[in-house]
């Protein structure tokens, strides 16, 4: 087969340990056409290294298990094919940087959980129930991009904020949430502002979007190809603005009383 | 429950709270896996901010020079960009040009750097151009996954950054300059004697000119928000929702703008400055 007569060796760091210490291991490794990174993680256990700890589960891009770094860079390990890299070239896997290591490549990403619960739901219209709502194409047509995220939580492993700065974890909810924010703010039919809930504000007062300085990270790193920072985050910041720091959008919906 | 996502008090394990250790703080806290450098990219991830800082360097530099030189500006029927309009009283004599002498004659400084501080603040403030010193000249990040090399971060939520939020206010004023230096461009129109119906190159030079510099002005993530991104729904208003949808097309390429625009005014500006001189005479077309 053609196939098997393009299998080359390639050099492999992957990193291995736990909370307690670790480092890098180098393998070799037959890689054959057509495969991507996850299929040679896969051979090494069956073959040099049982015990290396992996998380994935679809092995197509959607369920956003298999986040990891390679060569430096945050990706998802089933979506980056071998032919991207020389053959000579040392492919380099390790954990994502910005959470908590498990064991090999296998992080604690129970920040993101935390801070998706501490973001307000969408809050139902009251004067409707399920099954009536009704929304025109061009209202949802925002939102729905953002609804493509597949949680790799790739986003959140890349800003800088939290990656670099320990200490701002508790503060800033990260891109992905931000992005749920923006998500929510946009939506026609929520009714939070009706409840008192300004999402506008609280994103910069409760989830840390000052914190953000929009060098667009997230969006290069991001497998669904969410251009998160100029559609989420920037009008989010746009949008805290009218709240926060300018009297004249203030002036005029104080004078015209408008809602939204 | 079976995800094992249900709530649970902040500890240093969840990771909402650890602060670093003694050991080291980012991608070196302790409860991060161990690796000593600070990043493990191969490929040239350096190139990026270190083209962008030496474009806004050598940018920096030019109009530096050219803001405070106070001479060779205008060359009719042509003025430079930085000098336009031209406020103060010992503006250059322009025929129909928009030299208004708004300031009197104490300002005894460069006419351009009564303009020059509202371009300057619209672009200083520009979502693009944050990103890009940020990355060229603060490394806050080099560049992504590159750790960066300060201790805090506060991002924008305090003095002076938190300032950047007034880019709208620079984008209403930069729809004005823009203006002003499309009346320019329309001037241009005349030959040096100043009678209408001319071109010459530098007319080209200036049409270049202002269609990237609206094109960069239209694109502005602030431009798009207040024609219609700011809605919640966009059924209601059809036409601020197409205008949205124009806004954002530009959008998609506001950071190529954002440099086009630079070079081009740049450009446009030593032109002016070439035939001021007398080292080059302006091709006239007809």
């Amino acid at each position: 087969m053609s196939a098997q007569s393009d299998a080359y060796k390639a050099h492999f760091r992957i990193w291995r340990g736990d909370a307690d210490g670790g480092g890098l291991t180098d393998f070799r490794v037959e890689v054959n056409d057509g495969e991507v990174v996850l299929d040679i993680i896969h051979r090494l256990q069956a073959t040099q290294a049982p015990d290396l700890a992996v998380r994935w589960n679809c092995k197509a891009g959607k369920c956003g298990s298999c986040s990891a770094e390679i060569n430096g860079r945050p990706r998802l390990m089933c979506m980056t094919r071998m032919s991207v890299f020389e053959r000579d070239e040392t492919v380099t896997v390790t954990p994502m940087r910005a959470f908590p290591v498990v064991r090999d490549l296998v992080t604690d990403v129970s920040f993101n959980y935390t801070k998706a619960r501490e973001i307000p739901g969408f809050v139902p219209p009251p004067d409707l129930a399920p099954g009536d709502y009704r929304m025109r194409q061009e209202d949802v047509g925002r939102s729905q991009e953002f609804r493509k995220c597949i949680e790799c939580f790739l986003c959140q492993d890349t800003c800088h904020v939290v990656r670099d700065h320990e200490e701002n974890k508790a503060a800033f909810a990260g891109p992905r949430f931000l992005m749920r924010i923006a998500e929510l703010d946009m939506h026609p039919l929520d009714a939070a502002p009706e409840t008192g809930l300004d999402r506008k504000r609280t994103a910069q007062e409760n989830h840390g979007l000052g914190h953000c300085n929009i060098t667009k990270c997230c969006t290069e790193v991001c497998p669904e190809h969410i251009r998160i920072t100029d559609n989420a985050l920037i009008p989010l910041k746009e949008r805290a603005a009218d709240r926060k720091y300018d009297p004249l959008v203030w002036l005029g919906n104080k004078i015209r009383r408008r809602k939204e | 429950m079976a995800t094992g996502t249900e709530p649970q008090p902040h500890t240093e394990a969840s990771g909402a709270k650890g602060a670093a250790g003694p050991s080291g703080t980012g991608v070196h806290a302790p409860s991060r896996a161990a690796i000593p450098a600070r990043h493990l990219r191969t490929d040239r991830w350096w190139l990026y901010p270190a083209t962008t800082a030496a474009g806004l360097f050598a940018f920096v530099v030019y109009s530096t020079w050219r803001a405070f030189a106070n001479a060779d500006y205008y060359s009719a029927p042509y003025v430079s960009p930085f000098y336009s309009p031209c406020l103060a009283e010992n503006c250059h004599p322009m025929r129909g040009g928009p030299n208004w002498d708004v300031f009197g004659s104490w300002w005894g400084l460069s006419p351009a750097l009564l303009i020059l501080i509202f371009p300057l603040g619209f672009r200083l403030t520009c979502y693009y151009y944050r990103k890009a010193y940020y990355r060229g000249f603060w490394a806050s990040p080099p560049a992504c996954a590159v750790a960066e090399p300060h201790k805090k971060y506060t991002g924008e939520t305090r003095f002076p950054l938190i300032l950047q939020n007034i880019h709208r206010y620079f984008f209403y004023f930069a729809v004005l300059v823009a203006g002003i230096l499309t009346y320019d461009t329309v001037l241009t129109f005349r030959n040096a004697d100043y009678a209408w119906g001319h071109m010459g190159l530098g007319t080209l030079v200036f049409l270049v000119n202002i269609v990237l510099i609206w094109a960069y002005t239209l694109s502005c993530h602030s431009c798009r928000h207040i024609v219609g991104g700011r809605l919640r729904h966009f059924s209601k208003h059809p036409v601020r929702y197409r205008l949205w949808g124009w806004a954002g097309k530009l959008n998609a390429r506001h950071a190529a703008l954002a440099w086009a625009s630079l070079i081009s005014v740049a450009a446009a500006d030593f032109y002016v400055f070439l035939l001021a001189t007398g080292a080059f005479d302006d091709p006239r077309f007809f």
